[in-house]
């Protein structure tokens, strides 16, 4: 029975955002210290590191999870998806350039997890309706932008996935 | 906020578990989805010295469906039951509770069997084990015992669990015919914990159970005869037997409206859905 003491650091493998990566960490560091001080992954933010802003959302193996909750280790054999895993600045996805076109961020730190949170949920619902929106964005915390240009930029981004106007 | 240093176990098998859990003793905690214990870390209001990962044993992460009964295994998350084909017709409590068990990022992580550890008094998991008079089975390295629902939770965050002894599942009696099963609850914000939930089960020959979380230390049920011509009264004792308190949340006598008023409601609508 492996027993990873609590002196030590100790490998955990798993891929983010398709790459696999090895990094040794102790059994008690978060996912998201693994992610930010490890590996360099800055885009997943941490805020309240116990569950409630959402700014930490992380996907894990599909599906939005909150990677301050998750002890690093027990992501071996994951597959993690952070924001980084999204486009790139001069190549962004719908989602994120609909974020952009209606002005759905300002200072940007919830953004992040807002993003994978909605990304998985176009994934496996990709014509969710405004309540499953609100419903999947009531788990993230926004201080400042509010939340009606993140939910119309959600559908518009919705509607362009779906291949419609990008105008909701 | 970092978690204090504590030694990680693995455990591939049941008996890696127990072993590892009867070393660790009254210092050591298990760990499946982390999202109640995590926070409790985090914050350093628990400081297990070891912990014990059970997601990868295989035979609790079952869903087990009998005639009477499903019982889930302990590695089950909230999410992987809220999917379960067969949620709605089976258990029809839980379909209308498990929304309300706080967000989507949460339950895909968190466990049904976790929620009944940790003992929360607003949590709905543990409200519905009450409300349907289920069991929690527990198992240590050479006993295993199952524990009614009512006598496991005995006080806030506080169970019948003993050092080194584990959930390994619960059990929840499936739909009976002619019953009618609702949810309903009060918090501020939708994924909150709950300020007063209520839960309800009305029978075919007219009897009711309607079971209460968030008021007193641990959830509460109400057992309601077919002749309901006292039920305000009856409502109105329970409120005040279950001892609010005034919180930041919530004050005591708004928690009693809410136990009278959402829980008369809650009542109707099981009474109502009997088919």
């Amino acid at each position: 029975m492996p027993r990873l003491t609590k002196d030590d650091t100790h490998p955990v493998r798993f891929t983010l955002n398709g790459r696999p990566v090895s990094v040794r960490v102790s059994p008690r560091t978060l996912l998201t210290d693994a992610l930010r001080h490890e590996i360099g992954a800055t885009g997943t933010h941490v805020g309240c590191e116990h569950g409630v802003c959402g700014a930490c959302t992380v996907q894990v193996d599909g599906e939005p999870a909150r990677a301050c909750l998750m002890l690093a280790q027990q992501a071996e054999g994951c597959a993690i998806r952070t924001v980084e895993g999204l486009g790139k600045s001069d190549a962004l996805t719908p989602l994120q350039e609909a974020f952009r076109e209606h002005f759905a961020l300002q200072c940007g730190f919830c953004t992040a997890g807002i993003l994978m949170t909605l990304d998985a949920l176009f994934s496996r619902q990709p014509d969710a309706e405004e309540d499953a929106i609100r419903e999947a964005l009531s788990g993230h915390l926004c201080r400042c932008t509010g939340y009606a240009p993140i939910v119309q930029a959600a559908l518009a981004a919705r509607n362009r996935i779906k291949g419609g106007p990008i105008d909701a | 906020m970092k978690p204090a240093p504590f030694d990680l176990v693995t455990a591939n098998d049941m008996s890696e578990a127990l072993e590892a859990l009867h070393q660790g003793g009254t210092e050591a905690r298990v760990i499946a989805g982390g999202q109640s214990l995590v926070p409790m870390l985090n914050m350093r209001l628990a400081r297990p010295t070891t912990l014990v990962d059970i997601t990868r044993i295989p035979e609790l992460s079952r869903i087990e469906a009998k005639s009477d009964r499903i019982t889930i295994g302990a590695a089950v998350r909230q999410s992987t039951l809220e999917r379960w084909p067969d949620l709605a017709d089976r258990l029809p409590l839980l379909h209308a509770a498990l929304p309300w068990v706080a967000h989507t990022q949460l339950r895909n992580r968190g466990t049904i069997c976790g929620s009944v550890a940790h003992a929360d008094p607003s949590a709905e998991l543990p409200l519905c084990l009450i409300a349907l008079g289920g069991t929690v089975t527990l198992r240590r390295r050479r006993k295993t015992r199952e524990v009614a629902a009512r006598d496991f939770f005995q006080g806030m965050m506080s169970t019948d669990l003993a050092p080194g002894e584990m959930i390994v599942s619960v059990s929840f009696p499936a739909r009976k015919p002619s019953t009618g099963y609702a949810f309903r609850e009060v918090a501020r914000r939708h994924g909150d914990f709950a300020i007063v939930a209520c839960a309800a089960i009305a029978r075919p020959d007219g009897t009711a159970t309607l079971a209460v979380g968030g008021v007193a230390d641990t959830p509460r049920a109400l057992e309601l005869s077919a002749d309901r011509t006292d039920l305000d009264d009856r409502l109105n004792e329970f409120a005040w037997h279950l001892q609010a308190r005034d919180d930041l949340h919530a004050t005591a006598r708004y928690r009693r409206d809410l136990v009278r008023h959402l829980g008369l409601a809650t009542l109707e609508e099981a009474l109502s859905c009997r088919d």
